[in-house]
């Protein structure tokens, strides 16, 4: 049996850790605890955890500016806590570096499947799975062909780009200039609209009913998430 | 009324005199030595009782006490803290001054003062030392202070007559009105004497001669007379006060009122101050009332000063001033008095000629027979006034102007010319005629001097040139003298007498015009309802019509700041905001030409209306000197009142705005208070019942009781959540701190995060979408438009039935996309459509219905109007139920088109 993966939290709210613990302790992980940014930077170093739970509003220190730190050393997978109507925040923090995010309140479903997915994205990093399979969608990342209840669908090289681009983060958010960078190119990570029209033609091809996507999901403010691989 | 309640009201405390002990509390409390002639020894028992308050354990410290080499009193001094003086240089010698500054920084207890009615070195704060002390008490310190009776201002003449000798220096009598104690520090005249002549008074050497006399039995024992009965007088006024402010009721004289008339005589001034005496004793309100007749125009610029100056005077001595236009003085004071219940008029004796009064009128002997049943008292007045003025005031037309002269001279010339050029043709026995139009002319083009220039040298034109023998002075025929002198005698009348027309006409055409420029001013005040622009009106008006320039300041944040100014660009230098803030503080006058800091470079006059001072008003002129004319001065103080009115408006209505918010202010808070305790309450209620329920029963209870629990926990936390946002949401639309970032938004993102969102709430409903596949994109900001689609869905959730349909459709109208939430509840009582959207506001009151906020829609229509959208609520036409519509404009469709995917 492998090693239990160590998630670090670190979050001032004594009932926030507390429910943690139990929660992420159910789920077969082992945390460890800061209360304070400092203490989080620190134990980030020693302890060498295999994943972040960071909170951006800690008393001390800025959450970005922990991120920013724990950034030039480490490659540690970080999902933030968040509150609502920080789109900004969320995003700020995934352009320095975070592999994702959840809004507080948020349910334990929720955070565990962010942190399954930021695990294995890292495991991943070594050999990357040629097949990938959500329900009725199918992408075959080496042949490039995208099936849909084996039927294949045409898309157009940029429409494959961005498929393809999801595909590869599966599970994980993206936001609109990671996915225009990536894509189009770094002149047009301004062109949020570009990608509105490309996403809207993909769910057309890819969804049963576009308007209520099953794959391809919104995150308002921020960005994309393809749901995640069976 | 009945007449008990009349009776109460009587018996109830004078709120005038309860504002007097309030305000007196404030202050420091004032207590005059008060000595009937130096030398009876004030300053040694002031010193005496501060020595006894000092073991008292009291804050004393001296302020500025003269010792005079007395030893006795030296000792005195020695045993208290003295504030160093401040050492002024006025012409090469060195001056101690009282430090009020040193003073009001070392805030004693109680200051002791000597010698209230000394004048200050130049360079001072205050010209007076009465002045420094106001401002000690202002601040709230206790002064002990000594004065002798001569320095009093209204007993000023008496002790004159009495003495033979004119005190200089004088206190007014509302600071010995305003004491709050006065202790008479009392000697006989025996005793004083042998003080004097053993040397224990001080006299300074010069004065030694005129001293003897002055410390003769009979002065000491008049003098001593009066100030026992000038300390009486004003206990008097304290019982009265007393007993006002206690409600006892007391034999109260009759209110008499008392006119006193003022001119422009010297002498004005002591019957203001004889007034005000006989208004203390008879208790009585008092006015000093100046008639301006015709004849004002033709006094000398002295003589105006005068009579502004008197009036002053009687405003200081408690009299209400006035002036009134009219024609004849004693008619229409007459008419005031009658017209305001006057009991008394009270007027100098005329110190005119018997020509003067054949020629005029006497005012006195026209009051006494036509006064009827108000009594008239003719009042003797003796020795030379003393001048006063508040602020000095410029004389007009300054300077000689020698244009009229030339003119009247070229004039007379051009006469001549036409006389000899008529006389070339021919014979015109009065050929006089033609230089009396010359004469003429002068007068009515440059007045009286002027014309009787042109007089003389008409004269002697005329004579030199027409009069035989001509070219010499002579005349030859005697009946020529005759007609010489006549014809200067006629000149000389018309000259006068055209001159005075003109006068007058010009007078009154600059009254007219002033008044026109009041009236057109005050028109257009009326209508300024923005502080800004009034302020800049004012400004401009005062600046246009006294050629002057002027800034306006205002209170703000307790401090007085320029607010306006014309020209716009001047800036006040310390001095002039140290004379400005003066003014404001005190309500009195200070800066250039005024009492108060007069070196300061403006002149700073507080802008009154009847609540108080609103403002002040800063002027200055480029030439040196005093800034105004009397005649000025008193269209300034038109124009500063009529400003000041119409800034207290616009204050007042500013008062009534904010108590109007502020009462929504209120509304709103304690309905949201209401709201919280409600809303909040009820899912903490579910949850925490639920989960000590949970927590109760047994671990192998049946699951689906548990997960139930388990559920309305989860529920109930999200609506709380729910709720919280709301108020967030609301307090972000209500701070004006939300910003709103506008872009292309495809509608189906918004329509699928918020039914996520949404998910649980509309677990039992049906939810139908209906999206064309060629809507275009929306201009809005995401988050802000999923919240607002949110919470119409949440909303919809909340009322309509479980198990019917909701409804999201869309289409395009022109440049706008409406968005419609519909659903198959009851709909909205059509009285409440409109009011749907106010916060609050719930269309099914009472716990019946499941809790809401009332804040969903408020915020819906906050979000969607910030984004320049459009939200509106009807009933469905085609089935009972709601339709909620979201209308937002379209975006530019430029981008869009860009690289459509093949």
């Amino acid at each position: 049996m492998t090693k239990r993966p160590r998630i670090l939290v670190v979050d001032d709210e004594a009932a926030i850790r507390r429910f943690l613990r139990t929660g992420l302790g159910e789920q077969g992980y082992e945390v460890l605890e800061a209360e304070t940014a400092r203490a989080g930077i620190e134990s980030a170093t020693r302890e060498k955890p295999d994943l972040l739970v960071l909170d951006l509003g800690l008393p001390d220190i800025d959450g970005l500016e922990v991120l920013q730190q724990i950034r030039r050393t480490s490659l540690v997978p970080v999902i933030v806590l968040s509150v609502r109507a920080d789109e900004k925040g969320k995003v700020a923090a995934l352009d320095l570096g975070a592999d994702d995010y959840v809004t507080k309140p948020f349910g334990m479903d929720e955070l565990v499947a962010r942190v399954r997915t930021a695990l294995r994205h890292r495991l991943q990093e070594q050999g990357e799975a040629p097949i990938f399979r959500c329900g009725d969608l199918a992408v075959d990342l080496v042949r490039r062909v995208v099936t849909l209840k084996g039927n294949e669908v045409k898309l157009s090289a940029r429409e494959y780009d961005l498929l393809r681009l999801l595909v590869m983060h599966a599970g994980k958010v993206l936001t609109h200039q990671f996915i225009l960078r990536e894509v189009w190119g770094p002149a047009h990570t301004e062109d949020v609209q570009y990608l509105r029209v490309y996403v809207r033609t993909l769910r057309e091809k890819l969804e049963e009913d576009p308007t209520r996507p099953r794959y391809l999901l919104t995150e308002t403010g921020v960005g994309y998430r393809l749901k995640e691989g069976d | 009324m009945s007449n008990s309640d009349q009776a109460k009201l009587d018996h109830r405390p004078s709120p005038d005199a309860l504002l007097a002990a309030a305000e007196a509390e404030r202050r420091g409390k004032l207590k005059i030595f008060l000595g009937a002639a130096p030398g009876v020894g004030k300053t040694y028992e002031m010193l005496e009782e501060a020595a006894a308050r000092k073991r008292e354990g009291i804050d004393v410290v001296i302020g500025v006490v003269e010792t005079h080499g007395r030893l006795e009193t030296e000792q005195l001094v020695r045993g208290l803290e003295a504030i160093p003086r401040r050492q002024i240089e006025y012409r090469g010698r060195i001056l101690d001054e009282m430090d009020i500054d040193a003073i009001l920084a070392r805030t004693p207890r109680l200051v002791l003062v000597d010698e209230l009615a000394h004048t200050n070195a130049p360079g001072s704060r205050h010209p007076k030392r009465y002045l420094d002390v106001e401002e000690l008490l202002a601040a709230g310190i206790d002064v002990y202070t000594t004065l002798n009776i001569q320095h009093v201002e209204s007993l000023n003449d008496v002790v004159a007559q009495i003495t033979r000798i004119r005190v200089r220096e004088t206190v007014p009598d509302g600071i010995i009105d305003r004491a709050d104690e006065i202790e008479v520090v009392d000697l006989t005249p025996a005793d004083l004497i042998q003080r004097l002549n053993e040397g224990k008074v001080y006299v300074k050497d010069q004065a030694q001669r005129a001293l003897r006399h002055y410390f003769s039995p009979g002065n000491l024992t008049a003098l001593r007379e009066l100030a026992l009965r000038r300390t009486a007088q004003r206990v008097d006024a304290q019982m009265l006060t007393y007993m006002q402010a206690h409600a006892i009721a007391g034999p109260w004289a009759a209110t008499d009122r008392l006119l006193v008339c003022v001119n422009e005589s010297p002498l004005s001034a002591q019957v203001v101050r004889q007034g005000r005496r006989i208004a203390d004793q008879l208790k009585a309100k008092w006015t000093a009332l100046y008639v301006e007749t015709p004849r004002h125009h033709r006094l000398s610029e002295v003589e105006r000063d005068r009579i502004a100056d008197t009036l002053r005077l009687a405003e200081r001595l408690g009299a209400e001033a006035i002036t009134i236009p009219g024609n004849d003085a004693a008619k229409d004071s007459l008419a005031y008095a009658k017209a305001n219940n006057v009991t008394q008029i009270i007027l100098g004796k005329s110190t005119r000629s018997r020509w003067f009064e054949l020629l005029h009128g006497s005012v006195a002997r026209e009051l006494m027979r036509q006064a009827g049943n108000i009594g008239v008292q003719i009042v003797a007045s003796e020795g030379e006034p003393v001048p006063e003025k508040t602020i000095e005031t410029r004389a007009e037309g300054e300077g000689f102007d020698f244009l009229p002269y030339l003119v009247s001279t070229v004039t007379v010339a051009a006469a001549l010319g036409i006389a000899i050029a008529i006389d070339c043709f021919v014979v015109l026995p009065n050929i006089s005629m033609v230089f009396l139009s010359a004469v003429l002319f002068s007068a009515i083009a440059y007045g009286l001097w002027p014309s009787l220039y042109a007089t003389l040298l008409s004269v002697l034109a005329y004579n030199f040139f027409f009069l035989p023998p001509i070219y010499t002075f002579t005349i030859a025929d005697p009946a020529n003298v005759m007609a010489l002198l006549f014809f200067g005698v006629v000149a000389v009348l018309t000259s006068n007498l055209t001159a005075r027309t003109r006068s007058q006409a010009m007078t009154a055409q600059n009254r007219a015009k002033a008044t026109a420029e009041l009236y057109a001013f005050s028109r257009k005040v009326a209508g300024i309802g923005d502080l800004d622009d009034l302020l800049w009106a004012t400004c401009y008006q005062i600046a246009s019509m006294l050629k002057v320039r002027v800034v306006v300041l205002l209170p703000e944040h307790e401090r007085i700041a320029v607010r306006a100014g014309y020209p716009p660009e001047d800036e006040l230098d310390e001095a002039d905001i140290a004379a400005a803030k003066w003014a404001w503080d005190r309500n009195r006058p200070a800066g250039r030409g005024a009492d108060t800091l007069p070196g300061a470079k403006r002149l700073f006059l507080p802008m009154r209306t009847e609540r108080g001072a609103i403002g002040v008003l800063g002027i200055d002129r480029d030439r040196p000197g005093p800034l105004l004319t009397p005649d000025e001065r008193r269209l300034l103080d038109a124009l500063s009142d009529q400003a000041a009115v119409a800034i207290e408006r616009i204050h007042l209505a500013e008062d009534i705005d904010e108590a109007r918010i502020l009462a929504a202010t209120e509304r709103l808070r304690s309905t949201l208070l209401s709201s919280i305790s409600h809303d909040l309450r009820t899912p903490l209620a579910s949850i925490i019942g639920s989960v000590t329920t949970l927590r109760g029963i047994a671990a192998d209870a049946p699951k689906p009781a548990r997960e139930e629990l388990m559920a309305t926990i989860q529920d109930e936390a999200e609506r709380l959540n729910r709720f919280v946002g709301n108020l967030l949401d609301i307090t972000r639309i209500e701070s004006g701190t939300l910003q709103f970032h506008r872009e292309a938004v495809d509608l189906r993102e918004i329509v699928e995060t918020a039914l996520r969102r949404a998910t649980r709430i509309l677990e039992q409903h049906r939810v139908q979408v209906d999206l064309p596949s060629d809507l275009p994109m929306l201009e809005a900001d995401p988050p802000l438009l999923e919240q607002a689609l949110f919470n119409l869905l949440d909303n919809a959730g909340k009322y309509a039935p479980k198990g019917s349909s909701i409804r999201i459709a869309a289409h395009r109208e022109g440049e706008r996309v409406a968005v419609a939430v519909e659903d198959e509840g009851e709909g909205i009582p059509p009285d409440q459509i409109e009011r749907i959207f106010d916060k609050f506001h719930r269309a099914h009151a009472g716990d019946s219905r499941p809790a809401g906020t009332g804040l969903g829609l408020a915020i819906c229509r906050g979000f969607v109007e910030g984004m320049g959208g459009r939200v509106s609520a009807a009933n469905r036409g085609d089935r009972s139920g709601a339709r909620f519509t979201i209308e937002l404009p379209v975006a530019p469709v430029a981008a869009t088109a860009l690289e459509t995917p093949r």
